[in-house]
């Protein structure tokens, strides 16, 4: 045996007898299996696997060795030397996945925490209503039309084959301004609109017009001086009350599923002949399906159309409306008309962002 | 109208399978609306019979007078000991030995659970009980028992159908359209046609009188042919005013829902409801002079039944004689000349008037009644004679006395003819309706045509349907009787549409936008008045008090319209908080009213009436809209306590100023907007410090902050409660409309930060604005970041941090052109604002 020709630094000589490498690899094995983390798992790849290492020392003595021993020795180092590699690139894995894991364990909350941090808002039913029923008739290619709610007289009334001395035009039903010779009142239907539609849009007419409107009723458990309606108007040539009809069941059937449809009654409006009322049977009813009077309908008078310049001879028209909050109230069974008007956040949230 | 089914019966084959209910919805289909299906008296049970008083016993040993009575009840509802006969004790007074009564016998059950036992009392066995109207739930009569009339039953007769109970009535609405249904004889002729079976027609058939004995009917005459055209009067002489009004009669009237008065009245009330003719009886003893139809003369006035002394107006219709009004034509008598219990002569009117003047003059004196309801609505023109000889038959056969003829006034009347193309309701309908039918279905309501082939068809419509005028009312008619159920559902095509306005969209986006941003849409009434306005501090000469005035408010406290949504948005706040929700956050999207430049707030008093027989001018469509004020929709929001609420996460976050000025921020983004907020001059009720002025396009569009800590005290709200209000449709118009894209730079970005010290006092955005202009170009953003005062800056300053992006689009910038834009940006805040770079 030899050893390097360094006097003044005399070096361990490493044993590579086979014992000695199995020995140092057994306990490179050991040392690595035992590490419990990876900061004790890098002790044991300096202590085994590093530069002062048994294996690593044993390795510089290759060189000194006879020609015949280098190739055996040679090999038996190495293939200790990846042995123990292999094991710590192994444990290294193990460890670190152990770590990953154990980081989302520690990293758990408790996601029952109230997450209400941002107090959400809501439009009110009586909007989305009335955009819901909006879309429907837009899905229909028909048009959104709108109206002030200070209208003239002559557009509320006499454009409506409402006579000078029809009983609507008093002061127990309509809200006058000023006084009841201004000729201005807070409309008292969204049929103004109608009158609106047939004076400035081309022919033909397909519109509905939702808004609010006015009353003189005191506010109870059923009425409401201030509430809002919807009006659909068609004006077209060759149009009958058949088309009045489908459209009105299209629109139940939209609103209030496949099972609706409508029935129409003889009445009475000045501005419709013939008029009717009109049902809808309401599949969901509390208590089970009914008929439900949901409101008015019929042809629109020759009259209404001769005062809006349109030649009844070659149109005809059909017209129709309904109570908004009659229809929420149904619907969804709204038992007091107050709540809806009064503002109530509690009221409104309940509803979500669309009915 | 309440229509008992064994009255109308009379004009109409009800067919046998046909039940209330049935009946009623045949009502319905044919345009009536059934309010109720009455059943009377339905709940008495047991044996009620007619019952013949024999005997009378006064006895006078009680409190009270008291009789015992010995009945008559036939031959099977005798006591066992006195075969045929009942001993009844009895305090009523109204009946006499032979009158035929009301008798229930032991077993009975009366309405309310009554039951009728033979029992001791007064010390005579009573063996049943004589009856009165209340006790049978027939009405309300209980001054006495009931007095058949002699010969009106047999003695020990089923009672039930001689009073009426079990009788069944339907309670129906009538429509404007349909006064004719108004009468047994117009609801018979619309079930006849729709049971298909005959209809016997009261109207048309005249009664037979007897020959008119010596003396002259009174006299009539009438001035106002144009509102009266029919005027008939009858006369009777000797007439007992003592006589009873036959039972059948009252029950009918009763179970119409009027009260039984005196002979005369009840019987012009009972032809008024068999025919629809209004009629009114007049004691002719207390008449002066002939009788004239006039309009009244300014400055006369008259007493009404109803003891009303009345103004008249030279437009209302009179009956009067030598002294002046006697009744207003077709609504009320007069007081002066009423039948009473001594009159032996009666001057009986029925007349025909213009539906249109009595609506007025029921109208202008707030009297409506019986006669004026079916005036309004039309009467039938022919009718009159055939009513008045009616009813004058019913007094005669009733009250006795002679009659002495009958004095008339008729204007000669223009026969009507309505052409209709025979196809047209089949073509409105939109399903064929053949000639046939249509001109079957027509004179089934009673129109003549004479030739069934012509083309058009010329229709003269019933002389009771004065509703009908135009082709379309016969249209209507015609798929009436046909039932609505056989027209069929189709779509009609509609053109292809635009979808929703530009101005639609975005306020659905405002509303959604600030739903997601915590905020709670509320509706709220738009009428204000002078508490609202004071509470927020809004001086008397503010131009928002100067609302639009309502003639005839809800409540005189809110006599006018909402100029701002303030008022609404604090009671919403308010209401909330009375119901524990204090921290809160609402919105409100709606229209205010503000008056136009020279309107006034009560409007004009002489407005134009544009004719509706054609399109108006457009002129006068313009002075129209003049009329009406502008009403802008506004978008307003108002908060008070937490914005956020404490938690796990930390401390609560109190609404704030910039949580008002967030929302205008929103609202228009939303509407894709370009808002600008600055500090400004700010009206009331705002903290004059912490409100903003929202500027869209150098348009101050609306306000947002804290309302003034004194507003919040007097409107009953937390301090610090904030609100934001603005005009969408100004935001709306200002839109940015179609984007046009910006190509992004690719280059890397430089970024700078910049500490400047200002006076407190100047505005942040302001200074942000200075560094904008003189940076040039190369500025991609800037953005304050942090706000500081205190230790580190001296007093009355403040330091703004900014961060500023820099990039060139075609270039990476250097180092150099960084430092002079950023220089350069500095540079501009020094001088415009003494900014100081902080260090």
């Amino acid at each position: 045996m030899s050893a390097p020709n360094k006097s003044y630094d005399p070096v361990e000589v490493a044993d590579l007898s086979p014992e000695a490498i199995d020995a140092a690899v057994a306990t490179a094995l050991a040392a690595i299996a035992a590490a419990s983390d990876l900061d004790s798992l890098k002790e044991a790849r300096l202590a085994h696997s590093g530069d002062r290492s048994p294996l690593a020392l044993a390795n510089r003595e290759i060189g000194a060795l006879p020609p015949a021993a280098k190739a055996e020795a040679g090999k038996r180092v190495g293939e200790a030397r990846g042995q123990v590699r292999a094991a710590l690139e192994q444990r290294q894995v193990d460890l670190e996945r152990e770590r990953d894991e154990r980081v989302l364990i520690d990293e758990a909350v408790d996601v029952t925490l109230p997450y209400a941090r941002r107090p959400v808002g809501a439009r009110h039913p009586l909007t989305t209503i009335q955009d819901r029923i909006a879309d429907v008739f837009v899905a229909m290619g028909w048009e959104i039309a709108e109206g002030p709610e200070v209208e003239a007289e002559w557009h509320n009334f006499d454009a409506l084959n409402i006579g000078p001395d029809h009983p609507a035009r008093t002061m127990q039903d309509t809200f006058f301004v000023g006084t009841e010779d201004s000729g201005v009142v807070l409309r008292t239907h969204t049929s103004p609109v109608q009158i609106r539609s047939m004076l400035d849009r081309p022919l033909p007419i397909y519109v509905v017009c939702p808004g609010r409107v006015f009353r003189t009723d005191e506010l109870d458990a059923t009425h409401t001086p201030v509430f809002h309606q919807v009006e659909g108007l068609v004006v077209d040539e060759g149009i009958t009350m058949a088309d009045l009809k489908g459209t009105l069941d299209h629109f139940a059937t939209a609103m209030f599923g496949p099972d609706a449809r409508t029935r129409l009654r003889p009445s009475y409006f000045p501005f419709t002949e013939p008029s009717a009322e009109l049902d809808l049977w309401f599949p969901g009813a509390k208590g089970g399906p009914r008929w439900i009077e949901w409101g008015g309908c019929g042809m629109v008078n020759p009259r209404v159309l001769d005062a809006c310049g349109i030649d009844s001879a070659r149109y005809s028209g059909f017209a129709f409306g309904m109570g908004i909050e009659r229809t929420l109230m149904f619907r969804h069974d709204v038992t007091d008309m107050r709540d809806m008007v009064e503002g109530d956040v509690r009221f409104t949230l309940a509803f979500g962002q669309e009915v | 109208m309440r229509i008992p089914l064994s009255w109308l019966s009379e004009y109409v084959d009800i067919p046998a399978d046909e039940t209330p209910e049935s009946i009623g919805e045949r009502l319905v289909s044919v345009g009536l609306e059934l309010e109720e299906i009455l059943h009377i008296g339905n709940d008495n049970s047991g044996p009620i019979v007619v019952g013949h008083v024999l005997s009378i016993e006064e006895l006078t040993e009680f409190k009270k007078p008291i009789r015992f009575c010995r009945v008559a009840v036939g031959a099977e509802h005798g006591h066992p000991d006195t075969p045929g006969e009942r001993g009844i004790i009895c305090g009523a007074r109204n009946f006499a030995e032979g009158d035929l009564v009301v008798v229930a016998l032991p077993g009975t059950v009366l309405t309310g659970g009554f039951a009728i036992a033979s029992r001791e009392t007064y010390g005579h066995i009573s063996d049943g009980m004589i009856c009165s109207e209340r006790e049978l739930g027939l009405g309300d009569e209980h001054s006495g028992i009931i007095v058949l009339a002699p010969g009106a039953a047999e003695v020990g007769a089923d009672a039930y159908p001689v009073v009426g109970l079990g009788e069944v009535v339907l309670d129906v609405s009538v429509t404007p359209d349909m006064g004719f249904c108004l009468s047994m004889r117009g609801v018979a002729r619309e079930l006849a046609h729709q049971f298909g079976t005959q209809f016997r027609d009261p109207g048309t058939e005249l009664v037979e009188l007897p020959a008119p004995s010596d003396g002259e009917p009174h006299e009539c005459a009438v001035e106002a042919l144009d509102a009266c055209d029919v005027f008939t009067l009858r006369t009777i002489v000797d007439f007992d005013p003592s006589a009873p009004s036959p039972i059948w009669m009252k029950r009918r009237l009763i179970l119409s829902g009027m009260r039984p008065v005196s002979l005369a009245v009840d019987v012009t009330n009972y032809v008024m409801l068999e025919t629809g003719q209004p009629l009114h009886a007049f004691d002719r003893g207390k008449l002066r002079g002939p009788i004239v139809v006039r309009h009244a003369r300014s400055g006369e006035s008259m007493e009404t039944l109803d003891h009303v002394e009345r103004e008249l107006h030279p437009e209302d219709l009179l009956i009067t004689d030598d002294r002046g009004g006697i009744g207003i034509a077709g609504i009320m008598g007069g007081l002066e000349t009423e039948v009473d219990d001594n009159t032996t002569s009666i001057a009986l009117e029925a007349a025909h008037f213009g539906s249109r003047g009595i609506a007025r003059s029921s109208r202008r004196h707030k009297l409506s009644s019986e006669a004026s309801r079916r005036y309004e609505r039309g009467v039938d023109y022919m009718l009159a004679p055939y009513a008045s000889a009616r009813a004058a038959a019913l007094l005669l056969a009733h009250g006795g006395g002679s009659y002495i003829g009958m004095n008339g006034v008729e204007a000669p009347h223009a026969p009507v003819r309505i052409p209709i193309s025979a196809d047209l309701p089949g073509r409105t309908a939109g399903t064929p309706i053949d000639r046939p039918t249509v001109v079957d279905r027509l004179r089934a309501v009673g129109a003549t045509i004479r030739d069934d082939q012509a083309e058009p068809l010329l229709v003269e419509p019933p002389t009771w349907r004065p509703d009908l005028t135009d082709p379309a009312d016969l249209v209507e008619e015609v798929l009436r009787l046909g039932g609505y159920d056989a027209i069929p559902s189709t779509l009609p095509k509609a053109p292809v549409g635009f979808g929703l306005t530009e101005s639609q969209r975005a306020r659905r986006r405002v509303g959604r936008a600030l739903a997601s941003a915590g905020y709670v849409e509320a509706l709220s009434y738009p009428f204000v008045g002078d508490a609202e306005f004071d509470a927020l501090n809004i001086p008397a000469d503010d131009p928002r008090r100067n609302v639009l005035l309502l003639a005839n408010p809800i409540s005189d406290e809110q006599p006018g319209m909402r100029s701002t949504l303030l008022p609404g948005l604090v009671n919403t706040l308010r209401r909330n908080a009375g119901r524990g929700t204090t921290d809160i956050a609402v919105f409100e999207m709606g229209a205010v009213v503000h008056l136009r430049d020279g309107q006034a707030p009560r409007g004009v008093t002489d407005p134009p009436r544009p004719d509706v027989s054609g399109r108006p001018s457009d002129a006068d469509l313009t002075t129209l809209e003049s009329l009406l004020p502008d009403q802008p929709l506004h978008v307003g929001v108002a908060l008070a306590g937490s914005r956020t609420p404490t938690g796990w996460w930390g401390a609560a976050s109190e609404s704030s100023w910039a949580d008002a000025v967030e929302a205008a921020r929103i609202v228009a983004d939303a509407v894709g907007a370009e808002l600008t907020v600055r500090s400004g001059a700010t009206p009331a009720p705002w903290h004059p410090g912490r409100c903003a002025e929202l500027v869209v396009d150098d348009v101050i569009v609306g306000y947002a902050g804290e309302l003034s800590p004194r507003a919040c005290d007097e409107a009953g709200l937390p301090r610090r409660t904030c609100a934001m209000e603005l005009n969408l449709d100004v935001v709306i118009a200002h839109a940015q409309g179609v984007v046009t894209a910006r190509g992004l730079s690719t280059f890397p970005v430089a970024k700078e930060d910049v500490a400047l010290v200002v006076d407190a006092s100047v505005p942040a955005q302001d200074v942000q604005n200075a560094l904008a202009a003189g940076a040039g170009p190369l500025l991609e953003s800037v953005r304050l970041f942090d706000v500081y005062s205190g230790d580190q800056v001296q007093a009355g300053k403040k330091s703004l941090a900014f961060a500023l992006r820099f990039r060139a689009p075609d270039r990476t910038l250097n180092v150099e052109e960084v430092t002079a834009a950023r220089t350069a940006a500095v540079e501009a805040a020094q001088t415009t604002f003494g900014a100081v770079l902080r260090s």
